[in-house]
């Protein structure tokens, strides 16, 4: 875990002194018995006063400067934990940012949004809590071993045999019980997964009349998560009793034989006493003890999984070219590519080959699950592609710097996602430097214009864009590809909301533009203008030209075109 | 309203009496067990009066005594959290299932009010949460009362003087305890709303991050989620710095406690009215004395989270219910449908649907086109009984639908719904839905759909498993997975709502000529956007605003010219 914890190395200062502070609290902690111990014997054998009243303010003295210490120990643990924190967290975040989607999708979105959140929480107080506690408690379980030692050697014996006893029973304890408690966890998110289940697919599940199914299975599970619960706890319940019982018997042990040396004279009362607090301390500390390590081991089971998205290597390298040649006279060209998303299955796209001339429309269309959208997504280089060489103004893809590369094409996808904030600050992102007759000329040209000047351009975009309708929000996002600006424009689908006049409108609009464009689409309408038209099936190219010579050459095509327009056709 | 909340908390406490009453009765048990050790204990140490003065009889019968309360406080402690996690566990999973079966029996306007996430947590953490506050709140209050009286009781039996001492200073804690968690409370609640802020920055960045790739957003995004991070991590070190005082200070006012207690304790000893033993187990209490006043505070805090949680669980019980009251059941074989002046709103005074009749015979096909937003979703929601119609009413077979079995009514139907809802479980159940059939059932089911081969390019085939929120299938092959699922067995009646809009045209139509084939002779209502698709319906039912304005033939309606007739050339006018 050096990854995540190399963030700690900034806080050094923090992380030394405040176990140093809680070391010199519990020093001053195992003071105090020795202090009880000479008031009994010093003060009260020989009735001095004055001693007992010296004692008195001593004991005052400690509790003073046991605050004291304590105080700044919590200050530099709790500024160390948090800070640490923060930077890791900022850490995380960037490498998030930098991890391809193939990456990304590897852990799962709610994966690595789970890791920024809830385990840096756990890292969180895990680190807290080890710098308050890991040093103190054992160094008081075993300062007070070694002062029994110092008061009697032989009744520092009966410690040596109590501490291993004590610990050695919490840790099996804890062996025991964790493993449960985390299988309880497990089948409580199977709960959470399940009524979620429920509410999202309401409807469905209703209309298959699914509910005293649900019920039962989810009966099923939930009472098979309170028996977890309670075997779990079966054990762990035995850890308080247990360890008193325990020190209890210690305590009887040491008044037993303390009996047997005061009555030898080599022990005083007083030291009995001293013996018998001790003992006492010890229960106190080690069951915070018992706690610490229980949130030390979530800690660092959720540091492993945070430290594993440090290691996550990025599995696409930045190419360094800055720079785009104007002259190219191919925009786009794909020669031999193969791509799958996951190595094991079926590739998705298979040696697909063609070129596109600078400022020409290239239209995709194809079935539901031939690749359309993967081909997008290749050209703004989101993917890799296994083998085969994706070109764009005559360089591979991967030769340009990433930021380059983005600058110059402007994917739209379907699913349109916009971010918290207001249509301006929407736009903005894609552009900063846009002025506001950009963003005009963009809305207007994805024909949002009418319902963005209704409301503003500064009026609230909620999260995920959820104020608008999805038609809307396609909208909105056709524009901030344009507002982006690349030379390379892609429209995934974006039309599949909109009525077939809007769409007609923004294609037309967006066809004034001097772009080099890529329409991906089911609809005939919206590529039958386009330049050259690639029929994709099944991942492969089936058949490519433009819309007269695919009517001509390709039978597929002409179903398509057909159970869109055929009717009409005769009409008209 | 919290001594309601309360009193129905305690309901549910009702079945679990008998444990409740031994807990209470272990909890007594247990604290005056061990609060006996230290009074036995200091007994103990003063028959170790010097050389040659031990009694070594007194002293074995005191640490026999001792040995017998420590097994005595060994028992009831472990019996006592035994019995105290029986309760809140079982209670617990008796409310999550009462919460989920409640889920099972919600009308749509309620489910579709609320966040998904705001009703999972209350069926989850609040419940969890309840029942930690609530119980352990109970148990610990009891014992820590208890405590508090019991060591006054002994303290007292030692002698007043230093019991008056103890007993005064003590609550000293509880002040500063107050003083602290008063100050503590504001940096939390800080704290807690900046971590939301980061984290649904976090999550929106990640979740959209094609568009944040696309758009090289990747510094923008680490600005603001620095700044977000920087102002959570002030809130979060001085909320942990100031919570974190709680323990030394309460730990210095019991050192002081301690020290007062030594010194008045020695001068009791010097004026004989206490004997060493006696200051031992003085020093003893006054160590444990201030921990049950701090658990009170906490119990108190705790129960008062219990009370907030709980009332959103039962906020959610007391929901209303749909109506299942109907028990006509529907004959299998072709079914007609009538609307018989029906009125709907959502929204209470804002109908949407005005007084609409309109008779289908059993067989025909309807269509339901209009605009996105004009509400073509609410008829489906209205045959289904998701929602209720407000006034007038909806006959199948000549029964009104409220007098209609649910189970029955929606078994008579088939339903492709626009969100296709992918169960979090293998292809082949989610095809299935709890049904029987067999995997060659299955795969005919998929083969119509044209989703055969798409599942045999997944890793396991129709064993992968699927999950709603992570993609391994386009939108477009979700749909298909949603008609499989209705194909598999075609009801009598038939909802296409919007089912193949993810899908291209081509697949689309391989896919209306199979329903077509098989709803020849089956009632069908199909919801669709693309006009071309529904050209041959019997009826065409269009929508504009939530409100139904025309209804007929296509060529009844193009020949009026209305506004089916616009949308219609609309569609085609501006491809050329």
């Amino acid at each position: 875990m050096s990854h995540l914890f190399s963030y700690l190395r900034k806080y050094a200062k923090e992380c030394v002194l405040a176990p140093l502070f809680k070391l010199f609290e519990a020093l001053l902690e195992l003071f105090v018995p020795l202090v009880v111990a000479s008031i009994i014997d010093n003060g009260l054998a020989v009735h001095d006063v004055p001693y007992i009243i010296r004692m008195t303010a001593l004991l005052f003295a400690l509790a003073f400067t046991g605050l004291a210490v304590s105080v700044t120990a919590q200050y530099f643990s709790a500024r160390a934990a948090a800070l640490f924190a923060r930077d890791a967290k900022a850490g995380l975040f960037r490498k998030i940012e930098s991890l391809s989607l193939a990456d990304c999708s590897k852990t799962g979105l709610a994966g690595l949004i789970n890791r920024m959140t809830g385990d840096m929480n756990q890292v969180q107080s895990g680190v807290n809590m080890t710098l308050r506690l890991l040093l103190r408690s054992p160094f008081v379980v075993a300062g007070a071993a070694v002062m029994a030692f110092a008061v009697d050697l032989k009744a520092g014996l009966i410690f040596a045999l109590i501490i291993p006893l004590l610990s050695v029973i919490v840790y099996i304890l804890l062996r025991i019980t964790v493993p449960r408690f985390r299988s309880v966890q497990g089948r409580q998110d199977g709960l959470i997964a399940q009524t979620r289940e429920n509410c999202s697919g309401a409807r469905v599940l209703r209309a298959f009349n699914l509910q005293e199914e649900e019920k039962k299975s989810f009966e099923k599970a939930n009472s098979s998560l309170v028996r977890m619960q309670l075997g779990a706890s079966a054990i762990s319940a035995l850890t308080n009793p247990l360890t008193s019982f325990i020190v209890n018997l210690g305590i009887i042990a040491v008044i037993w034989y303390g009996g047997i040396r005061v009555d030898c004279g080599t022990l005083s009362q007083g030291s009995v006493v001293a013996l018998f607090n001790y003992m006492n301390q010890i229960l106190v500390e080690l069951i915070k003890l018992a706690s610490l390590i229980q949130t030390i081991t979530k800690a660092i089971a959720s540091a492993r999984r945070v430290e594993a998205v440090f290691n996550m290597d990025s599995t696409m390298a930045d190419g360094s070219l800055c720079t785009v040649d104007d002259d190219a006279d191919t925009a786009i060209e794909f020669r031999n590519v193969t791509f799958s998303y996951n190595k094991d299955s079926e590739p998705v796209l298979k040696d697909v080959s063609f070129s596109l001339k600078k400022g020409q429309t290239l239209g995709i269309i194809g079935a539901t699950g031939s690749g359309k959208s993967t081909l997008g997504a290749l050209i703004a280089r989101l993917y890799d592609a296994d083998s085969g060489q994706v070109s764009l103004f005559g360089k591979p893809v991967c030769a340009y710097s990433l930021r380059t590369l983005h600058d110059n094409v402007s994917l739209v996808l379907q699913k349109a996602r916009l971010f918290t904030g207001t249509i301006r600050s929407n736009m903005l992102l894609a552009r900063p430097d846009a002025g506001d007759d950009d963003i005009r000329q963009a809305l207007e040209d994805a024909q949002a214009w009418d319902f963005v000047s209704e409301k503003g351009l500064d009026s609230a975009v909620e999260a995920g864009g959820r104020n608008f309708s999805g038609g809307q929000r396609q909208r909105l996002s056709i524009a901030r590809g344009l507002v982006h600006g690349g030379k390379i424009l892609i429209l995934d689908d974006s039309f599949s909301a909109l009525d077939y006049v809007t769409d007609a409108r923004v294609r037309a609009a967006v066809g004034q533009r001097k772009l080099t464009k890529v329409i991906i689409s089911q609809r005939a309408s919206s590529v039958l203008n386009a330049d050259k038209i690639l029929l994709l099936e099944n991942g492969c190219v089936s058949a490519a030209g433009t819309h007269a010579q695919l009517m001509e050459s390709s039978q597929v095509y002409r179903e398509i075109y057909y159970t869109q327009f055929e009717k009409e056709a005769e009409n008209v | 309203m919290y001594k309601e909340t309360l009193k129905r908390c305690l309901f549910y406490l009702r079945r679990y009496t008998l444990e409740f009453v031994l807990s209470l009765l272990m909890a007594f048990v247990y604290v005056i067990a061990s609060l006996y050790i230290p009074l036995a204990a200091g007994r103990a140490v003063d028959l170790l009066l010097g050389e040659g003065l031990v009694d070594f009889a007194s002293l074995f019968s005191q640490l026999v005594l001792i040995l017998i309360t420590a097994a005595v406080c060994f028992f009831s402690q472990y019996l006592l959290s035994r019995l105290n996690n029986r309760i809140v566990y079982r209670l617990s999973g008796d409310m999550r299932a009462d919460a989920f079966r409640k889920l099972q029996v919600l009308p749509f306007s309620c489910l579709d009010s609320h966040r998904q996430g705001d009703i999972v947590a209350r069926i989850i953490t609040d419940v969890d949460q309840v029942s930690d506050g609530l119980l352990l709140g109970f148990s610990q209050f009891f014992t820590a009362a208890l405590t508090i009286l019991v060591t006054v009781c002994y303290l007292f039996s030692l002698d007043f003087i230093i019991a008056l001492v103890v007993i005064l200073l003590s609550p000293l804690s509880l002040v500063v305890a107050a003083f602290i968690a008063r100050k503590t409370h504001k940096h939390f609640k800080a704290t807690a709303e900046k971590r939301s802020v980061q984290t649904d920055l976090t999550d929106e960045y990640i979740s959209d991050s094609a568009e944040v790739i696309c758009y090289n957003l990747q510094e923008t995004c680490q600005r603001n989620f620095d700044s977000v991070n920087e102002a959570w991590a002030q809130s979060s070190w001085k909320g942990t710095f100031y919570s974190s005082l709680v323990n030394p200070v309460t730990r210095a006012v019991n050192s002081i406690v301690y020290a007062c207690a030594a010194f008045s304790g020695s001068l009791l000893v010097l004026a004989s009215r206490l004997t060493a033993g006696g200051l031992v187990s003085a020093l003893a209490y006054a160590n444990q004395y201030t921990k049950p006043f701090n658990d009170i505070t906490g119990v108190i805090t705790e129960l008062q989270n219990a009370i907030v949680c709980a009332s959103r669980v039962f906020s959610l019980l007391d929901e209303k219910e749909i109506e299942d009251s109907g028990t006509a059941v529907l004959s299998d074989g072709a079914l007609d449908v009538e609307f018989r002046n029906v009125s709907f709103s959502y929204v209470e005074g804002q109908n949407l649907i005005k007084d609409f009749s309109l008779s289908i015979r059993k067989g025909q096909h309807v269509a339901i086109v209009g605009p996105t937003g004009a509400g073509k979703s609410t008829v489906i929601n209205l045959l289904m009984r998701y929602y209720e119609a407000g006034s007038g009413s909806i006959l199948i077979d000549g029964i009104p639908i409220r007098d209609i079995r649910l189970s029955s009514l929606r078994k008579s139907f088939g339903t492709v719904l626009q969100d296709s809802f992918i169960r979090n479980a293998s292809v082949r159940d989610n095809v299935t839905m709890g049904r029987s059939f067999t995997d060659d059932e299955v795969i005919e089911a998929c083969r119509k759909a044209h989703v055969h081969n798409i599942i045999m390019r997944l890793e396991k085939g129709y064993d992968t498993v699927l999950s709603d929120d992570e993609g391994l299938l386009s939108a477009g092959e979700r749909q298909l997975i949603s008609i499989a699922r209705c194909m598999i067995d075609l009801p009598d009646l038939l909802i296409l709502d919007e089912a193949t809009s993810n899908i291209d045209t081509r697949t689309e139509q391989l896919i209306q000529k199979s329903f077509s084939a098989m709803t020849e002779g089956r009632t069908s209502f199909v919801v669709a956007h693309r006009l071309s698709t529904i050209r041959n319906s019997d009826i065409i039912l269009v929508m504009r605003d939530g409100d139904i304005v025309e209804a007929g033939s296509h060529d009844e309606l193009l020949a009026k010219g209305g506004f089916y007739h616009e949308l219609y050339t609309s569609q085609f006018a501006s491809a050329d």
